[in-house]
């Protein structure tokens, strides 16, 4: 599509007032990658954009207007663990924050024109909530993860689950990530399929690809993501044990943080396999990307995935991946490798093959990155847009 | 005069089950899968029932009621055996139709394999095996050569010819007949009978069928035996070749596909210049117009009709490559069961199954893959590999 056919009267005079909770580079996670990417296309599309942020942060773009609410920092410290995980005492100044957020909207709206409301999540559901409620603008809420993707359907905070279950129910339209997620909200949270919309994420695309070269006498395996439950890095761990049976000159690198890092650590050494792996900590974009370019093969073992950029990402950068198929990126990628999370047996019998066999790597590696190519931010720009208009119109 | 020459492709390749690491030195059971499209045993007879036996039924009334009515087929060797393990009453209903003398069969490799490709010494002994087999369950032996998939080029013709074999039958692809029609006999540049293929006609009943937004939907017996009759005056021969599952598998029962085929015979004998043939009586009826030099590899597969759809990516040539360098070693042990496991392997199926080529969008590949990709299908022939080599060198060294 060129940019002409964004470009109509339709389009060119929509003005929106979105909800978020961070965007980069001071993001922790997938959500602000993908308001950055949504937000791009969008305003390449004709769609004015007012982003709101919880607090003042150094975020420059020219193609957004940034709002901020003022809540402070520490409330708002990693808002993805789960709360069993996590602690009471962070539990409460989560909500705090959520609830401040919410608070600040009527003083930040005050001026405001905008059409229609799309709020991210849960963390932004309330303050979308309000500006319904101020305005009588349509709501959409974006859900990109819910209560039970975090913590795995263990130990679902009530707390959070309400203001999902309530942020859902008021709004006029739901959109997920992808089926998998519809599947969840339609199940756990009564909500009517009719009302739901399924936008796939996509992916910023570099300007350069990158030509693979084989220089290394080890192999690199990465793990990419938050060191929880949800992402499921133990069954990579298992399956590094079995792999190095086979591979014993592999590198296992666990890129990212979270609240299951000391337990991953300790289970390495008692497993044996300590020395084949690294733990890197919470990795920037440039360091991203270089783990990417450097691994030989990326796995996303989630036990429970909405989307899941990561592999598109790491497949824009020439590396092959194997994906959960209990992921929303399992719908619209084909050219990879799928496992179900806990079939560690599986998930060696795949890292093995790509590791042993550079054909099979390859064609992965190459029809991989221009399937994922092709995944860029302007269809589910798009899809939005279509959403926002049909919203407003009132079909 | 108008004969038409009908040729049915049958074969059922014996696919490999989901087969890890975890399996290699643990199991040499490689083709009984259990997963509802890798299980051999439950395809072959969801296909017998759906296509084979009604198909075969309806061909034997066809040919009581009209004598004239004659067809070919090629059964692949592994389609052979997995009838006799699974479901003998397909053998015993094809072994009915050749007793009418009015249904030619002919030769290819057992294996429905890509020897000659590879090595023309094995291709040359999976054609005697295939034909030793013919020969003792149907007692004739073929005298017209079809290769896998219709893989050809000059050098195929000249090897068959020497072979002993009659003609060859190969696709009727424009990069080899420019202007010329498929619609006459030709000679290979060594003097060999070539049969090619009416892809456009036969495509329409193979692919077209049951396709609704074809301008020609629905094609009934009367409009085809229309379009063939037309060829009077400027061809002599119409090649319907095509895989025999498009009777009520690719086209199922549903469509119309069955009723079609009955009502065929009635309306070509319509018109009292049209007969039927089989590829034998056709050579013997009609002279060479021309040559047909195709230096190049043709087949009968995808649009490009070349050999991408087995052998264009890394991993289709890696494979290929690894299990005819086995050729020597596993020859040299003697070892029956090895050998045949081998040879099993070569189906051109299993090569298929890997193809990279227009899978994301979900085409004829995606439809005929019974693996969840390209790079599944991989995964597990080369694990059975490693077991075959492991194996090998148990025997040899």
């Amino acid at each position: 599509m060129c940019d002409a056919d964004y470009n109509g009267l339709e389009v060119a005079d929509l003005r929106v007032l979105m909800f978020g909770w961070e965007f980069p580079p001071h993001n922790t996670g997938g959500l602000g990658t993908a308001c950055y990417g949504l937000t791009k296309s969008l305003s390449r599309q004709g769609v004015d954009v007012s982003f709101v942020l919880p607090r003042k942060v150094d975020v420059n773009e020219d193609f957004l207007e940034f709002l901020f609410a003022d809540v402070s920092r520490a409330s708002m410290i990693n808002a993805y663990s789960s709360f069993t995980q996590a602690g009471k005492e962070y539990c409460n100044s989560l909500l705090e924050a959520v609830n401040k957020y919410a608070d600040r909207v009527d003083a930040l709206i005050k001026s405001l024109e905008f059409d229609v409301i799309h709020a991210h999540d849960w963390l932004t559901i309330k303050a979308g909530i309000r500006a319904k409620e101020l305005t009588g603008k349509p709501l959409i809420m974006h859900v990109h993860a819910t209560e039970f993707d975090r913590t795995g359907g263990n130990g679902v905070n009530q707390a959070v689950y309400n203001i999902e279950r309530r942020g859902m129910h008021e709004s006029d339209l739901v959109i997920t990530v992808s089926n998998f997620t519809k599947d969840k909200i339609v199940k756990h949270y009564g909500v009517d399929p009719q009302k739901v919309v399924v936008v796939h994420n996509g992916v910023e695309l570099p300007l350069v690809y990158r030509v693979r070269q084989y220089k290394k006498d080890k192999r690199i395996v990465l793990f990419l993501g938050r060191l929880t439950l949800q992402k499921g890095p133990d069954y990579f761990l298992r399956a590094a044990r079995k792999v190095l049976y086979h591979c014993p000159k592999t590198l296992f690198l666990m890129a990212g943080k979270g609240d299951m890092m000391p337990l991953l650590i300790d289970k390495s050494i008692e497993l044996g396999v300590s020395d084949n792996f690294i733990f890197t900590g919470y990795l920037r974009e440039k360091d991203k990307k270089s783990v990417y370019q450097m691994a030989d093969l990326f796995v996303m073992p989630s036990v429970s995935e909405p989307f899941g950029i990561t592999p598109l990402e790491s497949l824009i950068n020439g590396t092959p991946v194997i994906i959960s198929r209990q992921s929303g990126v399992s719908e619209v990628l084909s050219h990879c490798l799928k496992v179900d999370f806990w079939d560690v047996n599986q998930l060696t019998n795949k890292i093995v093959s790509v590791l042993n066999h550079q054909p099979l790597h390859d064609c992965l590696s190459i029809n991989g990155c221009l399937e994922a190519a092709k995944l860029n931010w302007d269809e589910p720009a798009a899809r939005c847009a279509e959403v926002y208009n049909n919203l407003i119109s009132g079909s | 005069m108008v004969s038409v020459c009908f040729y049915f492709q049958v074969h059922q390749p014996f696919r490999i089950r989901d087969y890890s690491i975890f399996d290699i030195g643990n199991s040499r059971c490689y083709f009984k899968g259990s997963k509802d499209k890798l299980d051999n045993e439950a395809v072959l007879r969801k296909v017998a029932d759906k296509c084979y036996l009604p198909a075969n039924k309806l061909l034997l009334d066809l040919i009581k009621k009209h004598p004239g009515l004659k067809v070919s087929f090629s059964i692949s060797g592994v389609a052979l055996e997995q009838f006799q393990l699974y479901y003998p009453e397909v053998i015993e209903s094809f072994k009915e139709l050749v007793k009418t003398g009015s249904v030619e069969l002919l030769s290819e490799t057992y294996h429905h394999s890509l020897a000659f490709l590879h090595s023309l010494r094995e291709f040359k002994r999976q054609v005697s095996l295939h034909k030793k087999k013919v020969k003792k369950l149907f007692n004739v032996t073929p005298r017209v050569f079809r290769n896998t998939e219709l893989i050809y080029n000059n050098d195929l013709a000249r090897v068959v010819e020497g072979m002993g074999y009659e003609g060859v039958l190969a696709e009727g692809a424009d990069q080899a007949l420019s202007w010329r029609s498929p619609n006459f006999v030709y000679k290979s540049p060594s003097g060999m009978r070539v049969l090619l293929k009416n892809y456009r006609l036969s495509d329409d009943i193979a692919f077209r069928f049951s396709e609704r937004s074809w301008s020609e939907w629905p094609l009934t017996a009367p409009k085809f035996a229309q379009w063939v009759s037309s060829v009077n005056g400027n061809g002599q021969v119409v090649n319907l070749f095509m895989d025999y599952e498009t009777m009520g598998e690719h086209q199922w029962a549903s469509t119309g596909i069955f009723d079609f085929l009955r009502a065929l015979p009635r309306e070509l004998f319509k018109h009292p210049d049209n007969d039927f043939k089989t590829p034998s009586e056709v050579i013997k009826s009609y002279e060479p117009v021309g040559v047909f030099d195709s230096p190049g590899i043709i087949s009968w597969a995808d649009i490009e009709r070349d050999i991408s759809a087995w052998q264009s990516n890394k991993m289709q040539r890696a494979a290929l490559k690894e299990v005819y360098k086995l050729e020597p070693l596993v020859l040299k042990s003697k070892n029956k069961k090895l050998i045949s496991d081998w040879r099993k392997l070569q189906t051109s199926d299993h090569f298929y199954y890997m193809c990279t080529k227009w899978f994301a969008d979900g085409d004829v590949h995606k439809y005929f893959n019974p693996y969840e990709s390209p790079y599944d299908a991989f995964i597990n022939y080369m694990n059975v590999l490693r077991d075959i080599k492991s194996r090998v060198s148990e025997l040899i060294l």
